[in-house]
């Protein structure tokens, strides 16, 4: 079960768009609440009310601030879950076999019975996707909402992760990569999408949207408009002169 | 890496451990009766003390039996399957050596392969790590292995190979700190590669995912204690080698000697070992600003 699939029927995950992320957190809410109720170990959570709170999550959102050579600093929101890789180095270090990648879709997903919680998965992982439940003792990562993708018994519309379903600012959005012409695949083509830390060679599904370029002229009716503060005359003219010269 | 008693425990212990085991299975020393039992208890109580420490950090012990069924694939499970069978293989010859006084040569040759290979598959369990730079490099699997030799071959009294696995330690312990040491950056893993910003410009945390630690950074972004490094990598090797072995040299070389000397070497792999997992890095903890 550990060796991973040589290619997937499909390949499900999920584009991120760093533009329009408001980093509100409403994606790490709806994941926490959905994936506690539902498929799989609780998210549980440690001292939620005490001095130093930790939890279970499977979709966090860090907030980085990025620096121009030339131009004004922006600010990016940044939600990270596992990007369900296509050489996904978290499945194969596997000792029981409860890590696997799906064949029908792609998905990593983590067979609790079997998973004795060594956290090894988790070291193997560069981008952190991976957490070991404090209660539990098994190791937890997004699934894709494999319970509500396939679920008939929600209206379709609902047939999402719950992250993406949640999201207000449309920034995250679910689908199919092996498909050229799915929703995803044309915003990735479109936005010039891309991998996170390509270098470790995991080839991620899930791709990332980079901010668009900020309008260098963002005021396009301004230089049309007269000014209004003019050079003094009169007596407020000879008063400002004079004030200068003091 | 969060440096976890348990792990740090089971990889020098097991390593001692295997590595007396490798010694003894190839009749080195040859004794057999009631010093046979003295080497090989303390041999079988290192290396099962280890693995059962080992077991301390899993979150659902009861299943470690499924560990067992991975080894085609996983170096983890391959480790568990080795140490079994190194573990019986050399329980049968054990036996033949301290009860019947009989050395079947054949036996102990392949539990001292099996000894040997299960302490590469341990080094390999970390050196496979691609997320962890400063482990995934040759040396990890060479330090591990002379870990085991210098340790099994100084506790099962081969003095004779002392003068070369000492210094040879020592070397290989010095390059993979320095190669270690620019590991990282040569990896070329930043803050912009893990965010994929780095074509607009520099990068720098703004704001944490949550208030407080959590899992990944309790586990993977150990950053306290690294400003001792370098005297105890100094103290490290005193005692791992530089003691021992001067005591070897320049002391009437006695019972209780050996005794000390031995606590010695133990005590400095501990230290080194602790630096091991106390310094790597993981990427992760360029996520959090922090590595």
């Amino acid at each position: 079960m550990t060796t991973l699939p040589q290619s997937t029927e499909r390949k499900l995950g999920l584009v991120i768009d760093l533009d329009t992320c408001v980093g509100c957190h409403a994606c790490v809410v709806s994941c926490k609440g959905w994936n506690t109720e539902n498929y799989g170990a609780p998210l549980s959570d440690q001292n939620a009310y005490g001095k130093d709170p930790v939890g279970t999550f499977l979709n966090r959102v860090h907030s980085y601030e990025v620096t121009p050579d030339v131009g004004a600093t922006q600010t990016v929101h940044f939600p990270k879950s596992c990007l369900h890789c296509e050489d996904a180095p978290c499945v194969t270090v596997c000792p029981t076999g409860a890590s696997y990648k799906r064949v029908e879709d792609g998905i990593v997903l983590v067979n609790e019975k079997d998973c004795i919680g060594c956290g090894l998965c988790a070291w193997a992982c560069p981008y952190g996707a991976r957490e070991l439940d404090a209660a539990e003792g098994v190791m937890k990562k997004c699934t894709l909402c494999v319970d509500r993708i396939y679920n008939e018994n929600l209206p379709e519309e609902d047939r999402e992760p719950a992250c993406v379903r949640t999201c207000p600012a449309n920034a995250r959005h679910f689908g199919d990569f092996a498909d050229p012409d799915s929703n995803v695949s044309q915003l990735v083509a479109e936005r010039g999408g891309i991998d996170l830390m390509a270098e470790q060679g995991t080839k991620p599904v899930n791709k990332y949207l980079p901010p668009r370029p900020k309008d260098e002229a963002i005021d396009i009716l301004a230089p049309l408009l007269a000014p209004i503060a003019e050079e003094p005359k009169g007596f407020l003219g000879w008063l400002d002169r004079t004030l200068e010269k003091l | 890496m969060h440096p976890a008693p348990s792990i740090i425990f089971f990889t020098v212990f097991s390593g001692l451990g295997f590595g007396m085991l490798s010694f003894l299975g190839l009749g080195k020393p040859d004794v057999s009766g009631f010093t046979a039992f003295v080497f090989f208890a303390i041999a079988f109580a290192m290396a099962v003390g280890g693995l059962a420490a080992s077991s301390l950090h899993l979150g659902n012990p009861q299943r470690a039996l499924k560990a067992f069924t991975q080894w085609r694939s996983s170096w983890l499970s391959r480790e568990a399957c080795l140490a079994v069978a190194a573990l019986a293989t050399m329980g049968l010859y054990a036996i033949g050596v301290v009860f019947f006084d009989t050395r079947i040569a054949i036996l102990g040759l392949l539990g001292s392969s099996l000894s040997i290979l299960t302490v590469f598959a341990t080094s390999m369990i970390y050196a496979q790590l691609k997320t962890v730079p400063r482990w995934n490099q040759w040396t990890t699997p060479v330090l591990f292995l002379l870990y085991a030799m210098t340790g099994g071959a100084f506790f099962t009294a081969q003095m004779w190979l002392m003068p070369w696995l000492f210094p040879l330690l020592t070397v290989v312990q010095i390059v993979a700190w320095v190669l270690g040491d620019r590991r990282f950056a040569n990896a070329g893993h930043t803050l912009e590669t893990a965010t994929g910003l780095g074509r607009i410009g520099k990068v720098r945390m703004f704001e944490a995912p949550h208030s407080s630690d959590n899992y990944l950074t309790k586990e993977m972004v150990h950053i306290v204690g690294r400003k001792h490094v370098s005297t105890l990598r100094i103290i490290g090797l005193l005692s791992l080698t530089f003691l021992p072995w001067f005591a070897m040299v320049f002391l009437p070389f006695g019972h209780m000697l050996a005794l000390a000397a031995a606590l010695l070497h133990i005590l400095g792999a501990l230290t080194t070992r602790w630096l091991f997992f106390a310094q790597a890095e993981h990427t992760v903890g360029l996520y959090y600003g922090q590595r």
